[in-house]
This record gives C-alpha cells, sequence and structure tokens, in this order.
C-alpha cells in the first residue's frame, strides 16, 4: 500500500522544466517534509501528487493505479480521497467561512445535497470542530474576505481536515502565521494523519518546522531530489547546500522555548 | 529634433482624431439632409396652430378614481411582466453562460453565441408581435418576448463575465472529486454573482419600460391601455397613463440607485 | 454528523424571510402576467404560429422588395443617426447644468446659489420627464402632430436619447477626478472652459463609448419607432406582418440581424480607435 512516484518529470507551458526525474516511494502512514529554496519545484511535485498536474514523463501510482489510466469516475474517487491545503487557499472571496469549509466533501456529496448546503447549511458541528482544532470556531460564518492571511490559510486546513482524506498534501500550509500558530496547525495536521493512518506530505519554507515534526525529509532543488533521509539523518552542511542559492540562509520560524 | 518630432507625432495624432470628428458630423448632416428633415424648421412651420391644440386636448388628466384603480392594476402587470420575464432570462441565461464562456468547447460558444445575437437581435416589439400569434393578446405575450430578447441579452453578458472570472477555485475542487456543478456553484458561483445580480436588475429596469412599450402590440400593462386610449381619442385618460408611466421610471430610478449603493450579496 | 443543536446559522432566518417573501410576491405575479407556459402546447396555437413561421422559409428575396428593404434599411440608419445627433445636442447642455462637479455655487454661497440650485432642479426634472416617457409614446404623439414619417422618429429618439444621455453624461462627470477641474474653476475660469481643459480630457473616452453603445441602441429605437408610422423598417415590417406575410417577414429580420451585427462591429472599431 502506497504511492510511488517514477522517473516523473514537469514542463511549465514557457518550457522551463520544474521537475526532472523524479522517483519517490511513500509508505501508507508515513509524515514527509519537502524542503528546499523558492522555485525548487515543491509546489508543482505537490500538484503532481494530487493529480493536478499530468507529469510529461514517467508515471505516479496509488495502491497499484495510475490515476491518469483509469476511467473518469474511478479518478473522481481517488481525488476525493486527496486533500491539498493550498499556500493561497483557492476560495472565492465573499463566500462565508463555513461553506468554503463544506465544500471538502463535495467529492463525497449528491449534487442535491450539495446545492441544499449552499443555502442552508446541512452540517454545522463538523466544520466547528475543525475550526476549534485551530482555534478559530469564533469565525465560522464571517466572510472569507473579513480574514487576515493566516485566518484564511487556518480555513484551507479546515477544509482538508472536514475532507478526511487519505492523501493529505500541503503546501506551505503556515507560510502567514506566527510560530505558535503554526506549531499548532502542523500539529493538527500531523495528528490528523497517524489518527486515521493516512499520509502527510507538506511542503515547507521554515527547515525548523520541518525537522521537529517531520520523520522523513525529502530535499528539492532545481527540480531534483536532493536528498531523501529520515530527519535524525539531515545535517547542516546537507541544507546549507541545498539552500546555496539563497546565500547559505536557512529559512527558519523564530525558535520557541519548549 | 526632438521638439519637430514631438510636434509631427502631435499633430498626426489629433489629425486622426479631427478626421473622425469631420467623418461623424458629416455623417450626422448627411442624416438630416437624407431625410428631408429641416431642423431649423420643425418650429416654424408646424408651430403654434397644430402643436399646442394638440396637447392641449390632453389636460386636465382623468383623475377618477374608478381609472386610477384601473391604471394601479395596469402598473401591477406591468411590473409581474417585466419581473417574471427577467427572472426567467436570468435562470436561461445562467445555463447560456456556461457554453458563451467556452466551457462546452468552441462549438458550443459559437452556436450559443450566435443564438444569443439572433435573441437580441430582433426588437422585443417583433417577438412580442409573434408571440401575440402563439399565445393570443395579453401579458403573457409580452412576458414570453421580454424572456427571449433578454435572455439574449444576459447570455452574452453572463458569458463575457464568467469568461473572465479565474478557474483556480473551481479547479481545486474538481481535484478532490466534486462534479462540475457542484464545483461550479462553490467555486465560480460566489465569486461572479454580484455582477450577475447587477446585470439583472439593470435589465429589470429596462424590462420595466418594455413591457409598457410592448402592449402597443397587444401584449398586456400600462402600453395596452395607452394606445387603447389614444385610439379611442380619449386624451385626459391617456395623460393620466403617461403620467403613471412617469411615476413608474422614477420609482424604479430611485429604488435602484438605493439598491446600488448597498451591495452586499453573497452567496453560501 | 447530524444534530446541530447548539449552534445555529445567523443567516438562516434572514434566508428563509427572503425565500418566503420571494415565493409570495412570485405567486400573484404568474398570474397577473397569466404565465400559462402550456398555452404554448395548445394545438390550434400551435398550428396557428406554425403556419406562420413556415412561411419565413424562404425568405423573400424578390429583387424589387430587396430594392424597398435596402431603402427602408439606409431610412432607419439615417433616423438612428439624426436622433443620436439631435440627443446629444440636448443632452451636452443638460448634462452640464446637472453635473455637480462644476458648480461654481458649490465652492462658495454666492448671491445665485438658490437660483443655480433652482435651474439644476428643474434641468433634473426636465431629464426625467423626457426619458421617463417611452420612445414609442413620444413617437405616437409626434406621428398625430407631424403625420406619418421620419420626422416624428428622429424626434422621438432624440427626445428620449437625450434624457438618456444626459443622465449617464452627469454621472460620468460626476464620478471623474474632478481635481483639475476644480482647480481651474478656483482660479477663475469660466464653466465651460473649466470642462473643456479639465474634464473633457480624462472622460472622453467613457462619453463617446456610451454615445456609440446609444447609437446602437437608437437603430433598434427606430425600427420600434417605424411600428406607430415613423418611417423605416419598422414601418415595413409593420406592414409585412399585418398582412401575415411570413417571407417578407423573415428577410426583414435577417436584414435586422445582420444590421445590428454591423452596427456591433462598427461601434467597436470607433470606440477601438478613440482609446
Amino acid at each position: 500500500m502506497g504511492y510511488k512516484v517514477q522517473n516523473v518529470s514537469f514542463n511549465q507551458a514557457n518550457g522551463t522544466t520544474t521537475l526532472r526525474n523524479i522517483s519517490l516511494s511513500i509508505e501508507t502512514g508515513e509524515c514527509i517534509a519537502i524542503i528546499g529554496p523558492s522555485g525548487s519545484g515543491k509546489t508543482t511535485l505537490l500538484n503532481v501528487l494530487s493529480t493536478a498536474l499530468k507529469p510529461a514523463t514517467g508515471s505516479i501510482e496509488y495502491n497499484g493505479n495510475n490515476p491518469w489510466l483509469i476511467p473518469k469516475s474511478a479518478l473522481k474517487k481517488i481525488r476525493a480521497a486527496i486533500g491539498t491545503v493550498h499556500q493561497s487557499p483557492p476560495i472565492p472571496s465573499q463566500q462565508r467561512v463555513i461553506t468554503a469549509i463544506l465544500a471538502g466533501r463535495l467529492g463525497q456529496w449528491s449534487l442535491l445535497k450539495s446545492v441544499i448546503s449552499l443555502i442552508y447549511p446541512l452540517d454545522l458541528l463538523g466544520p466547528h470542530a475543525c475550526l476549534q482544532r485551530l482555534q478559530l470556531e469564533d469565525r465560522l460564518f464571517e466572510r472569507c474576505d473579513r480574514l487576515s492571511g493566516g485566518q484564511l490559510q487556518r480555513v484551507g486546513v479546515a477544509r482538508v481536515l472536514y475532507q478526511a482524506p487519505q492523501l493529505l498534501l500541503a503546501d506551505e500550509p503556515v507560510s502567514a502565521m506566527d510560530p505558535v500558530l503554526s506549531d499548532v496547525v502542523i500539529g493538527q495536521l500531523i495528528e490528523e494523519t497517524t489518527s486515521r493512518d493516512a499520509t502527510l506530505i507538506a511542503s515547507l519554507h521554515a527547515v525548523d518546522i520541518a525537522l521537529r515534526w517531520f520523520p522523513r525529509i525529502v530535499g528539492i532543488k532545481n527540480g531534483e531530489i536532493a536528498f531523501d533521509l529520515p530527519s535524525t539523518e539531515v545535517n547542516e552542511t546537507m541544507l546549507k547546500e541545498l539552500y546555496a542559492s539563497e546565500m547559505g540562509n536557512l529559512p527558519m520560524q523564530a525558535a520557541i522555548a519548549a | 529634433m526632438s521638439t519637430t518630432l514631438n510636434s509631427k507625432i502631435a499633430k498626426q495624432f489629433c489629425l486622426k482624431c479631427l478626421a473622425i470628428l469631420c467623418f461623424l458630423i458629416g455623417l450626422s448632416i448627411w442624416s438630416f439632409v437624407y431625410l428631408g428633415l429641416n431642423p431649423f424648421r420643425f418650429f416654424s412651420n408646424y408651430s403654434e396652430s397644430s402643436i399646442a391644440p394638440f396637447f392641449a386636448r390632453f389636460f386636465p388628466p382623468d383623475l377618477s378614481s374608478t381609472f386610477l384603480l384601473k391604471i394601479g392594476s395596469g402598473i401591477l402587470e406591468t411590473l409581474s411582466i417585466s419581473a417574471i420575464a427577467t427572472l426567467l432570462a436570468s435562470i436561461i441565461s445562467l445555463g447560456l453562460a456556461l457554453p458563451n464562456a467556452g466551457k462546452f468547447g468552441p462549438y458550443g460558444k459559437s452556436i450559443t453565441r450566435f443564438l444569443c445575437n439572433f435573441l437580441r437581435s430582433v426588437p422585443e416589439l417583433v417577438w412580442a408581435t409573434i408571440m401575440v400569434l402563439a399565445v393570443g393578446l395579453g401579458p403573457f405575450a409580452g412576458t414570453l418576448a421580454l424572456t427571449l430578447h433578454t435572455a439574449g441579452v444576459l447570455g452574452r453578458l453572463f458569458g463575457e463575465t464568467l469568461e473572465n472570472y479565474p478557474e483556480k477555485n473551481t479547479i481545486a475542487l474538481v481535484n478532490i472529486g466534486s462534479g462540475k456543478v457542484a464545483a461550479f456553484i462553490y467555486g465560480t458561483l460566489p465569486g461572479i454573482f454580484p455582477q450577475l445580480l447587477s446585470y439583472s436588475l439593470y435589465r429589470w429596469e429596462m424590462n420595466i419600460r418594455m413591457a409598457t412599450i410592448l402592449g402597443f402590440v397587444g401584449a398586456g400593462g400600462l402600453g395596452q391601455m395607452l394606445f387603447y386610449e389614444l385610439s379611442l381619442l380619449r386624451e385626459p385618460k391617456a395623460l393620466s397613463i403617461i403620467i403613471a408611466m412617469l411615476f413608474l421610471v422614477i420609482l424604479i430610478d430611485a429604488l435602484s440607485n438605493k439598491l446600488r449603493l448597498t451591495q452586499r450579496h453573497s452567496m453560501g | 454528523m447530524s444534530g446541530n443543536s447548539y449552534i445555529s446559522d445567523p443567516a438562516r432566518n434572514h434566508r428563509l424571510g427572503f425565500i418566503v417573501v420571494a415565493l409570495v410576491v412570485l405567486w400573484p405575479m404568474l398570474e397577473l402576467a397569466q404565465f400559462k407556459p402550456w398555452l404554448l402546447l395548445r394545438p390550434e396555437n400551435i398550428e396557428v404560429l406554425g403556419n406562420f413561421l413556415i412561411q419565413f422559409f424562404p425568405p423573400n428575396i424578390d429583387i424589387d422588395f430587396l430594392k424597398i428593404v435596402l431603402h427602408a434599411t439606409i431610412e432607419t440608419l439615417a433616423i438612428a443617426t439624426a436622433g443620436t445627433t439631435l440627443a446629444i445636442l440636448i443632452a451636452v447642455p443638460l448634462g452640464l447644468i446637472i453635473s455637480h462637479s462644476l458648480s461654481i455655487s458649490r465652492i462658495g454661497p454666492g448671491s445665485n446659489y438658490l437660483l443655480s440650485k433652482f435651474i439644476r432642479l428643474v434641468a433634473r426634472f426636465l431629464m426625467l420627464f423626457l426619458r421617463g416617457i417611452p420612445e414609442i409614446v413620444w413617437a405616437l404623439l409626434l406621428v398625430r402632430v407631424f403625420g406619418l414619417g421620419p420626422t416624428a422618429g428622429v424626434l422621438a429618439i432624440g427626445i428620449t436619447y437625450g434624457g438618456m444621455l444626459s443622465k449617464v453624461y452627469s454621472e460620468i462627470l460626476e464620478s471623474a477626478n474632478t481635481l483639475p477641474a476644480r482647480a481651474l474653476l478656483v482660479s477663475g475660469s469660466g464653466r465651460l472652459t473649466a470642462f473643456l481643459y479639465g474634464l473633457l480630457p480624462g472622460t472622453a473616452q467613457e462619453l463617446a463609448s456610451y454615445t456609440v453603445y446609444r447609437w446602437e441602441c437608437a437603430i433598434r429605437a427606430s425600427v420600434v419607432a417605424g411600428f406607430v408610422g415613423a418611417g423605416g423598417l419598422g414601418q415595413l415590417m409593420d406592414q409585412s406582418m399585418k398582412m401575415l406575410n411570413g417571407g417578407e417577414a423573415s428577410t426583414i429580420l435577417v436584414v435586422f440581424f445582420i444590421l445590428v451585427l454591423l452596427a456591433d462591429y462598427v461601434s467597436l472599431l470607433i470606440r477601438k480607435q478613440l482609446g
């Protein structure tokens, strides 16, 4: 059981290659952090894993199935079990938080239920509980354009929590949050994953968060995998080399007293 | 060197403007000449001898309570025709907007564009004449006519709005397994809804005026009443109806201004 | 996940109320509009409509008739252009009077304050009166005065569109950046020169764009005016429909379609040039 990425490459529309020959093997239940400098291909890799982008070469496999070779209805089912936390949540600005979260289960609901929920939300406790875990429950009925950047990101996380997928992908999910909040959110993502034996792959900009929370670290540079190691084996030289383009400064959240 | 260059460019630009302006003025003058109209003779030829007594026959307007009640029901009929037509047309246009924005491929777009152009190029009055033939005299014909024409107008406007709206919200929902329709109503519709509502309300305002006009071919509302009274040469009653039309327009004007100031529409 | 016991959607009552009101209002409206879609399916109605529509094919392409249609089309275009010109001539002074941005008296109270306010009120009322009455009503009345023919149509369009243009002109002028114009007014410029130098440059494109759009509408309005005898394609169409001559009617409809597409295209060109 697991996810396989084999020799995947991806090219942007303007011709630049963002992923070169990436191969990864992921077991169900793992928590992996992807780190690397800006523009290294972290977001593209996550998009390929979420079936948002089709690889130019190579293949991906979910439990032995290639999602690009199966009928549309089966792909829909697979997608309903993959949740993505976007760095900039794709939520219409006038939408209320409750509806934005309910949208997480659109892949599992019938059309009738979806339409009714738009006008009269059919489940209020579920989204409320998700927001509670992220300390945002008092904003349940707020419009999304009234929220700060960090609050909006938490709504995006809440949507994925509500979806309860088997594969959680997170693209820089705490980039707009302060250190305390970042810890809460990452902690919730990991707890959600381990409690349901799901899989979590998160791209992170702050190296210390990655090292602190994730047992396996994948470093990406220029679209290629630089290293793929347990976090205990990652040392400072590797990190400095990874971030060489950023003048060797390792991006960190502020250190927190334990 | 630079000053001569600049004045050359400036002259060229002005020349183009001037040319267009001259062309337009020439076109306007030609149109008057072609029609054989001399605007300065409007008032000398047909002056006080015929205009004044004609308009004098309209005063005083008939304000009897029975007639005012009739006018009242005429107003309600006009409002109903326009409201239902606009509502129906909006719903139809929402469906038309998707192919119009290219969501069903280039063929869908061309067909829908053609359909919308056809619907809106035929004047409402012509639609009304045809509808009167189809369902008889009365407000239903007017409603159908307005619905058809407005669907063409709104179909195109809705399509343009949809085309200009970024797709990333809807795509994100499709990527978590949502059906296309649900993804649309959760991801795109809330974003475009205020603009669509604005167009619909504006169109309703215009349709109220249109609904009065359609009455001239027997499609109900104040227009039918006016035409009737005028053909019986009952000018005072006609003036009452005209005043009612004015009143309606002023009211709708004020209401739509108020509504525009408090635009806080949200869906979901 | 059921039983939303202690959390309730604050928008729920609001939305429920809205739905109830909408339904309560919708029902009588459907009655008043005599909305009976099943009438469309009644056999006798379908037959009459069917017979009429069948006559639409083929459209009448008899050379003599086409010549008449061509004349009528040019006449319609001429009515629309002349009417729009008249409308511009009315709207420019009216719009200027109404536009607050140029109000000298607003900068400071002068002896003319009440007078100019009064004039502005009169102008506002005039504008409402001109555009509040539908063009067909004007056309009908003017046909009684000037007889059948294009005069009534041109005047009707000129009057109503003058009202509409003046409203939109004043709105465009008021929502434009008024600082340059005000600066000129404060330094003693007259109202007209302040307009020409301060306001016109920035708003010219929007003003022209709307005027061209109105010209496009004027073409349709002149067709409508034709239905009450004001000449052009409308009068022709009215005659054809009255004689239930589907072939002629469909030819004219095709001409409408082409005309509107052309006008669309031309107005797009002009607006691009002005940009």
